[in-house]
């Protein structure tokens, strides 16, 4: 019978949290044999560029937009930025094309496939407002091109690319924001269904 | 009960193999610590592109002329920003395919008159000068009719516009108001007074930069700069940089559409260009559940080559 405390939100939470992923999923200390490629390591590349890129930028924000066009220090937290950035894009992309030859959707993985993918619109969409936030010459040359693309949708009389206080919320508040809760999601999903096997080829299976 | 037959691209067989050791948080700081010391050494070894932001007043001393004639295609409706349409105004035709024109649906949101918002609010934050004040009255009591026959008569002639001592020349006398207009707004700009006119039209606190990056993007001076830069649109200039810096390589496929017919020579190009991407996107997003497209990597084999070891266990 249960008792009060079983049928707390809190409870059932934890209880289907841990049946979902439980410790050894969350943190394995083992994996299967066939995880045996170079193509793997760009997953966690990805991840760990995503902190660079978070680290750098925060440290940016701490004296406002402009000050990096100023100060030595600026401009070099600034090339770390940029450069974190392009890791991330390099790593990510391998890593979409490796789990697409892979075909890292099956065995109930096709959320894990989407959540990735979406992943990856809303990181070239944060990387865009980034680069209209630089208030350069490069900001406004994009800016003003990339207006015509997006007022062509519809979208440039909410989201106005030549509104600089507007871009730099969403690249340093919103968008990061997405991104992050996506990117938890994504690694969750991989823990809890784990890294997909290899395509069989040559025997008959039933599932 | 029926078995379900297995789908190859959709199931996979419970791993029943060895597992080996794997220390996930180890994995992770090395990644981490890897990424940060290749950072920092792509950082010092290439720094960074920052090219300085033009302004109003860069512009129009560099070219008063090109910002001279801008201002005339402002103060006439002829400009790109005056013909542009939604959301900035009624002045052009809506991008669209057949029926679908989202922009049209929109409307007018980020409402710019370029005659009163480029050209006669900021000369009227001027302080009083009597020839501009009496040019200014003159402009604001004649019918639009009088106003375009002034600013065709100084557009007709300003092929020949010279700028010298400070002042802008065109041979017209029936332009009306429209040469101390146009004038006094070079002089405004040129003294940076235009680059704060522009933007403290929003009050006194701004991070809005619309309306000088409009006037901007009507002048050549701007455009001309970022085809130096190879940033320009026909230049796959959305996935470059200013100098030799890699740029947004990622949108190499965005930009590859605007180097193709139709899209780079139709009205609704950038909506195409959109669209097309968009079905891309949904598609990439959706190979879970397409037949075929989710067989690709099956027949690609390249899965192989990654599982290598494994297939050649198996085989063994």
């Amino acid at each position: 019978m249960s008792t009060d405390i079983d049928r707390q939100w809190t409870s059932r939470l934890r209880r289907s949290v841990v049946a979902k992923l439980p410790p050894d999923k969350l943190l394995p200390d083992t994996q299967p044999a066939y995880v045996a490629s170079w193509i793997y390591v760009f997953g966690v590349t990805t991840m760990a560029a995503l902190g660079v890129v978070i680290a750098t930028g925060c440290i940016l924000a701490l004296d406002g937009p402009q000050w990096w066009h100023s100060s030595s220090l600026g401009h070099f937290v600034n090339s770390l930025h940029l450069w974190s950035v392009e890791i991330f894009f390099f790593a990510m992309v391998i890593h979409l094309w490796g789990k697409f030859a892979m075909a890292a959707w099956r065995g109930g993985r096709s959320l894990t496939w989407v959540t990735g993918a979406i992943t990856f619109m809303v990181s070239i969409l944060t990387a865009f407002t980034g680069y209209v936030s630089q208030t350069n010459f490069d900001s406004q040359w994009i800016a003003t091109q990339a207006k015509d693309g997006i007022n062509s949708t519809g979208g440039g009389a909410f989201f106005n690319v030549l509104n600089l206080g507007q871009m730099l919320m969403w690249h340093i508040v919103l968008l990061p924001i997405g991104a992050v809760l996506l990117t938890v999601l994504h690694v969750v999903m991989v823990r809890v269904k784990g890294v997909v096997p290899p395509i069989v080829e040559t025997v008959e299976l039933s599932a | 009960m029926r078995k379900k037959a297995y789908r190859p691209d959709v199931d996979v067989p419970e791993w029943k193999g060895r597992y080996v050791p794997y220390d996930i948080i180890k994995e992770g700081t090395i990644a981490l610590v890897v990424v940060a010391i290749l950072t920092v050494a792509l950082a010092v070894v290439f720094s960074s592109p920052d090219e300085k932001a033009i302004t109003i007043k860069t512009w129009s001393n560099a070219d008063p002329i090109d910002f001279a004639k801008t201002a005339v295609s402002e103060l006439d409706g002829t400009s790109g920003v005056a013909h542009y349409g939604a959301p900035y105004n009624h002045g052009g035709p809506a991008q669209g395919l057949g029926f679908l024109s989202p922009e049209k649906w929109v409307g007018v949101r980020i409402a710019i008159n370029t005659a009163t918002d480029f050209v006669l609010n900021p000369l009227e934050a001027q302080p009083t000068q009597p020839a501009l004040h009496a040019a200014l009255t003159q402009w604001a009591s004649a019918s639009s009719t009088t106003q375009s026959s002034w600013t065709s008569a100084y557009a007709s002639a300003d092929a020949k516009m010279t700028f010298t001592g400070d002042h802008v020349n065109v041979p017209t006398h029936a332009a009306g108001p429209v040469p101390v207009l146009i004038n006094d707004l070079t002089m405004m700009a040129r003294s940076g007074a235009l680059d704060q006119a522009l933007v403290t039209q929003n009050g006194f606190y701004t991070t809005n930069y619309t309306k000088p990056l409009l006037f901007l993007s009507d002048g050549t001076y701007l455009a001309g700069l970022a085809n130096k830069q190879h940033l320009g649109g026909d230049q796959w200039g959305m996935m470059n940089e200013t100098g030799s810096w890699p740029g947004q390589a990622w949108l190499w496929l965005y930009t590859f559409w605007y180097q193709v017919s139709p899209y780079n020579s139709s009205k609704s190009g950038d909506f195409m260009v959109f669209g097309t991407m968009m079905v891309l996107t949904a598609l990439l997003v959706a190979v879970p559940f397409i037949p075929g497209l989710r067989s690709v990597p099956r027949r690609i084999k390249i899965y192989r080559l990654i599982w290598r070891e494994h297939y050649r266990e198996s085989e063994d």
